[in-house]
C-alpha cells in the first residue's frame, strides 16, 4: 500500500475524529504542494499569520491561474454576486462597513451586548426543554437550534422557515467542502441552492424595504450611510453569508467545547462555580478546536516567497489556521487544552481584514452556552467517545453528541 | 557585575522611579512581575496616580469620558512608596541620590528616569497667560479645556497642527464650535508623515469645516482689558478674533532636573544605550540608571543605529518593560529595545496608523486604496528601501508592512497588490519640510548618531 498524499488523508472523512497528528505531520513541510494541481498548503503560525496579512493574497476566486477544467472556472453569471468573504478591496471593504454599521462599533456598538438577556433566556428555554431526559444530543437539541435562533432574530429571519433554509444550507456547506469540492456537481448543486436561499432572503428584505423593523435585514436594505447603499443582489449575498455564518460555525464552536469540556472534567468544574472563566475557555477553544478548521479560498496576484520556496502567481494557497493554532514554536505544550494560558493570540477567528465579522456575537453565544450546560447539567459524561463527525473538513465538528447526566438543575 | 550583587539587588534593593506615568508603571509592574522584591519609590510631579493620556485630546473634550477616570489598568499590585505632587529636582550620581522639591531626598541602587515630556507653551509669557490661552498635556489641561469648550467660545484657536491640534480641532468640529487652525507648514501632519499625506489631512479638515490657515506663523495673541484672549495675529497680517487659543507646539524633554547631573541629557531627551542604560555625557554608559519613554532616546539597528525619541504610547510601554527587565537581569539576558516605531491617531472619523519612521521617508507611494477616498496605506522609502508606512482607516494591512519594514525590503514596492490604483504605481517626493527649518514636534526625532554627536544643531520651536 502506498501512502496518500497527505492532504489526501486531512481531507479524509475517516481522520476527521482527530487531524492533530497529520496536522503535526503537516507542519513538517511548512509550504506543502503535493500534487501539480493542488494547493499550496501552509500550516506554521507565524506564516499563516503573515499570509493573513499580505496584501499580495487574494479571497477573489477569479484571480486564480485557472486550469482547464478547473471546477471554478464556470461562469459566474447565473448565481448570486460573491460575498464579501469572497472578495478584495475595496468591494470587500465597503460591503463589510456597510454591514458593519449595523452590527458593531461605530455605529452600533451595543448591538451584541444588548442582546445577553436574549441569549441567555434562548439558552434556558433550550435547557429547560430536556424536561426528564437523562441523555442529550448537545447538537441537534441545543448547540443548533441556539445560534440559529440567535441569527433568525439578528437579521430578522423567521424562525419557523428553519427547515426550509436548512435545505439550502446544507449544499452551500458542502460546497465549501474541499473533499467535495472537486465535483462539479456538488458545486452546481451550492451555486444553486445559494441563488433559491437568495430568492428565498429576498421576499423578506422586499418586505423590510416597506416597513423596516430592528433588525439587520431592514438596516441592509435600508442602508444609506457615506458608503451608499447595497444593491438588492448585494443585500442578497451578504444576508446569505451573515445567515449560514452565524450558525454553522458556533454550532462546531459549541459542540467541540462541550466535548472538550467533558474530556477535561476539571475545566467543567471550575466554569461551574465561576462563569467568568467562560471567557478564557472559549478563547482557548479557538485555539484547540477551531470551529474553522482551514482557509481554502486564496490565491496569490504575485510570485511569493515563504520560507525560501516560490509560490507562483495564481496558485491556490490553503491556509490551515488549526495546525498554526497548535504549532510547538508559538505555543508552548501547544497539544494541551489549558485555558489559563496567558498569550492565547489564536488564529481561531483569522486575522487581518477577513478576520471574523461575527466574532464578539460568537465568543459571547459560546461563553453563555457553555457555562449553562456547565451550570445545569449534574454529573454530566460523554456517551460516546469520539463522537460521529459532520462529513465538512473545513467547518468540523460532531454530527451528534451524545451525553448523559444525573440530574437537571434549576 | 558580580551576581550576588544582582540577587541582592532583586531581593532587597532599592530602586528608584522618577516619572508616574504610563513608562514608570509598565516598568513597576514588570519589577515586580520578573520577582523583584525590594523596595520601590515612585515619584511624579502630578498629584494624580499614572493615568492615560490619549482619550484626553479625544473622547474627554467630547464629554465622552471624564479626565478624572482615564487612570491606567494596574496589571498588578506594586507596593510602591508614592511619593506624588513632588517632581524631582536634582540628581546626584556620585551617591545615587534623587532631590526632590520639597528638598527631601531619596536614595536608590538603581534609578529609571522616565520623566517624559510637557507641553511646549506659548513662548510669549505675557500672551500665554492670558485667560483662554491652553496647552494640552496634562489631566488639568484637559479638565479646564473640557469646561472651557462646553461653555460654548465663538472660536477656537488653535496653534500647530501637529497630531494633538488636528485631534483637538475634530473634537471640536464634533461639538459644532467654529475651528480656526493656523500651521508653518504646508499642511497639517506633515512634520511627521510629509507633504503628500499631509493634503489628504488637509482636505480632511476642510471637508469638515475647519478654517485651516496653512503657511502662516501666529505673531502675537492680543488680550482685552480684562486679560482675556479676544485675537490671533497672524503673520499674513490677518487677525482672528477667539476665545479659546491652543497652544499645540509640540513637546519639550523633562530634562532640565538633570543640568549638571553629569548624564548625557538635553533638550533632545537623555542619550541611552539600546538596554536602557543611560549614558553620561561623556557617551560612557552607566550601569545603573536607567530610561525609558518619550524622555529617552536610543539608537536603533533598524534606522542606521540613529537615535530615536519616540513620543509613543507603544514605546512608553515597550521601553519600560525592556528597561525593567535589564535592572534587575545579569547581562547576558538583558535585552535590546528594539521596538518598531507605531503610533496611531483618531481623527474626523478617520483611523490614522503608522509604522516605521515616516520623516526619514524620501519618497512615498501609496500601495493600496487611494488618497482622494482617504482609505489608503501609504509606504515610504529611504535610500532603495521600506522604512516606514502609513494607513487611513486601512490598519488591518499594517503587519505586512511591518515586516518589510523590519527585513529591509527594497523600495519601490514592485509586487503587485490587491487594491492598488493607478496612483500608486510610482513613488513621488514624501514631501518633508526640509529639516533645517525650525518646526514644531514631530512625533519622531532623529538626533544624530551617538550621544555626543555635534552635526546637527537642536532647534526648539517657537
Amino acid at each position: 500500500m502506498t501512502h496518500a498524499p497527505l492532504l489526501r488523508q486531512i481531507t479524509d472523512f475517516a481522520n476527521r475524529a482527530d487531524p492533530y497528528p497529520l496536522y503535526e505531520e503537516l507542519r513538517k513541510t511548512p509550504v506543502l504542494h503535493e500534487e501539480e494541481d493542488g494547493p499550496y498548503v501552509i500550516s506554521s503560525y507565524w506564516d499563516i499569520k503573515g499570509l493573513l496579512h499580505d496584501p499580495r493574497i487574494s479571497s477573489d476566486f477569479t484571480n486564480l491561474s485557472v486550469a482547464a477544467g478547473d471546477e471554478l472556472s464556470r461562469p459566474e453569471t447565473t448565481g448570486l454576486p460573491p460575498s464579501f468573504i469572497r472578495l478584495d478591496p475595496p468591494e470587500h471593504d465597503r460591503l463589510r462597513r456597510i454591514a458593519n454599521s449595523s452590527f458593531g462599533p461605530p455605529h452600533r456598538p451595543t448591538r451584541i451586548d444588548s442582546m445577553r438577556g436574549e441569549l441567555a433566556r434562548i439558552v434556558s428555554g433550550l435547557i429547560d426543554g430536556f424536561g426528564d431526559a437523562r441523555q442529550i444530543d448537545v447538537v441537534d437539541q441545543f448547540a443548533y437550534p441556539f445560534p440559529v435562533t440567535v441569527i433568525c432574530r439578528l437579521l430578522g429571519v423567521p424562525r419557523e422557515d428553519e427547515p426550509r433554509f436548512r435545505a439550502w444550507v446544507d449544499p452551500i456547506v458542502a460546497g465549501l467542502d474541499p473533499d467535495t469540492r472537486t465535483s462539479a456537481d456538488s458545486e452546481r448543486a451550492a451555486q444553486e441552492a445559494r441563488l433559491q436561499l437568495g430568492m428565498y432572503l429576498n421576499g423578506l428584505v422586499e418586505q423590510r424595504a416597506r416597513e423596516p423593523r430592528d433588525d439587520m435585514l431592514s438596516d441592509l436594505v435600508n442602508s444609506h450611510g457615506p458608503d451608499g447603499a447595497m444593491s438588492t443582489m448585494e443585500v442578497l449575498s451578504t444576508a446569505v453569508l451573515l445567515l449560514i455564518a452565524g450558525h454553522e460555525t458556533t454550532v462546531n464552536l459549541i459542540t467541540n467545547g462541550m466535548l472538550t469540556l467533558l474530556r477535561h472534567p476539571e475545566y467543567l468544574r471550575r466554569l461551574r462555580d465561576d462563569p467568568g472563566l467562560s471567557v478564557k475557555i472559549v478563547e482557548e477553544l479557538l485555539r484547540y478546536e477551531p470551529p474553522v478548521q482551514l482557509v481554502p479560498q486564496r490565491t496569490c496576484i504575485a510570485d511569493i516567497e515563504v520560507r525560501g520556496l516560490t509560490i507562483p502567481k495564481g496558485s491556490r494557497i490553503w491556509l490551515v489556521l488549526a495546525a498554526g493554532n497548535r504549532d510547538p514554536e508559538r505555543f508552548p505544550d501547544p497539544d494541551r487544552f489549558d485555558p489559563d494560558r496567558e498569550d492565547i493570540q489564536h488564529l481561531g477567528f483569522g486575522s487581518g481584514i477577513h478576520s471574523c465579522f461575527g466574532a464578539p456575537l460568537a465568543r459571547l453565544e459560546a461563553q453563555i452556552a457553555l457555562s449553562e450546560l456547565a451550570r445545569r447539567l449534574g454529573n454530566a459524561s460523554l456517551l460516546e467517545d469520539p463522537p460521529p463527525y459532520r462529513p465538512n473538513a473545513v467547518l468540523r465538528g460532531p454530527r451528534h453528541l451524545n451525553v448523559g447526566f444525573d440530574e437537571l438543575l434549576p | 557585575m558580580p551576581a550576588d550583587y544582582l540577587d541582592w539587588l532583586r531581593r532587597e534593593g532599592r530602586i528608584v522611579i522618577v516619572g508616574a506615568s504610563l513608562a514608570g508603571l509598565r516598568a513597576a509592574e514588570t519589577l515586580r512581575a520578573e520577582g523583584f522584591t525590594g523596595s520601590l519609590t515612585m515619584i511624579g510631579d502630578e498629584p494624580y496616580e499614572p493615568y492615560d493620556r490619549p482619550p484626553l485630546s479625544k473622547a474627554v473634550l467630547l464629554g465622552k469620558a471624564s479626565p478624572q477616570h482615564t487612570e491606567l489598568p494596574r496589571r498588578l499590585e506594586i507596593d510602591a512608596k508614592w511619593r506624588l505632587g513632588v517632581a524631582a529636582t536634582g540628581l546626584d550620581l556620585a551617591a545615587k541620590r534623587v532631590r526632590l522639591a520639597d528638598a527631601d531626598e531619596v536614595e536608590y541602587d538603581r534609578l529609571l528616569i522616565a520623566t517624559g515630556v510637557r507641553a511646549r507653551p506659548w513662548p510669549k509669557e505675557s500672551e500665554a497667560g492670558l485667560d483662554g490661552v491652553f496647552v494640552l498635556r496634562t489631566r488639568d489641561d484637559a479638565a479646564a479645556l473640557y469646561r472651557r469648550l462646553r461653555a460654548g467660545p465663538r472660536r477656537v484657536f488653535v496653534i500647530g497642527a501637529g497630531f494633538t491640534g488636528c485631534e483637538i480641532a475634530s473634537a471640536c468640529r464634533e461639538m459644532g464650535i467654529a475651528v480656526t487652525v493656523a500651521e508653518r507648514a504646508g499642511a497639517p501632519l506633515a512634520g511627521a508623515l510629509g507633504g503628500v499625506i499631509g493634503a489628504v489631512a488637509a482636505q480632511l479638515h476642510q471637508d469638515n469645516g475647519v478654517d485651516l490657515r496653512t503657511g502662516v506663523m501666529v505673531t502675537a495673541l492680543e488680550g482685552d482689558s480684562v486679560g482675556r484672549v479676544r485675537a490671533a495675529h497672524l503673520s499674513d497680517e490677518s487677525i482672528v478674533e477667539t476665545d479659546v487659543v491652543i497652544v499645540s507646539l509640540g513637546a519639550t524633554r523633562n530634562t532640565e532636573w538633570l543640568a549638571g547631573s553629569g548624564l548625557g541629557a538635553g533638550p533632545r531627551g537623555i542619550a541611552c544605550d539600546a538596554g536602557c542604560r543611560a549614558f553620561d555625557f561623556r557617551g560612557i554608559v552607566t550601569d545603573d540608571v536607567f530610561v525609558a519613554g518619550d524622555v529617552a532616546r536610543s539608537p536603533h539597528a533598524l534606522f542606521g543605529y540613529q537615535f530615536l525619541s519616540l513620543e509613543h504610547w507603544g514605546n512608553a510601554v515597550a521601553q519600560a518593560e525592556v528597561a525593567a527587565h535589564n535592572m534587575i537581569s545579569p547581562g547576558a539576558e538583558r535585552r535590546p529595545h528594539l521596538w518598531v516605531p507605531a503610533f496611531w491617531s483618531s481623527q474626523f472619523g478617520v483611523n490614522i496608523k503608522s509604522v516605521g519612521v515616516p520623516p526619514m521617508g524620501e519618497e512615498i507611494m501609496i500601495t493600496q486604496g487611494s488618497l482622494t477616498e482617504r482609505r489608503f496605506v501609504g509606504v515610504y522609502g529611504y535610500q532603495g528601501r521600506v522604512i516606514a508606512a502609513v494607513t487611513f482607516d486601512n490598519t488591518r494591512w499594517l503587519e505586512f508592512y511591518q515586516r518589510k519594514i523590519e527585513t529591509g525590503a527594497p523600495f519601490p514596492v514592485d509586487f503587485p497588490t490587491v487594491d492598488r490604483r493607478p496612483e500608486g504605481r510610482r513613488p513621488v517626493p514624501a514631501g518633508f519640510p526640509d529639516p533645517s527649518l525650525p518646526t514644531h514636534g514631530p512625533t519622531v526625532t532623529l538626533s544624530g548618531y551617538s550621544p555626543a554627536d555635534r552635526q546637527l544643531v537642536f532647534t526648539p520651536a517657537h
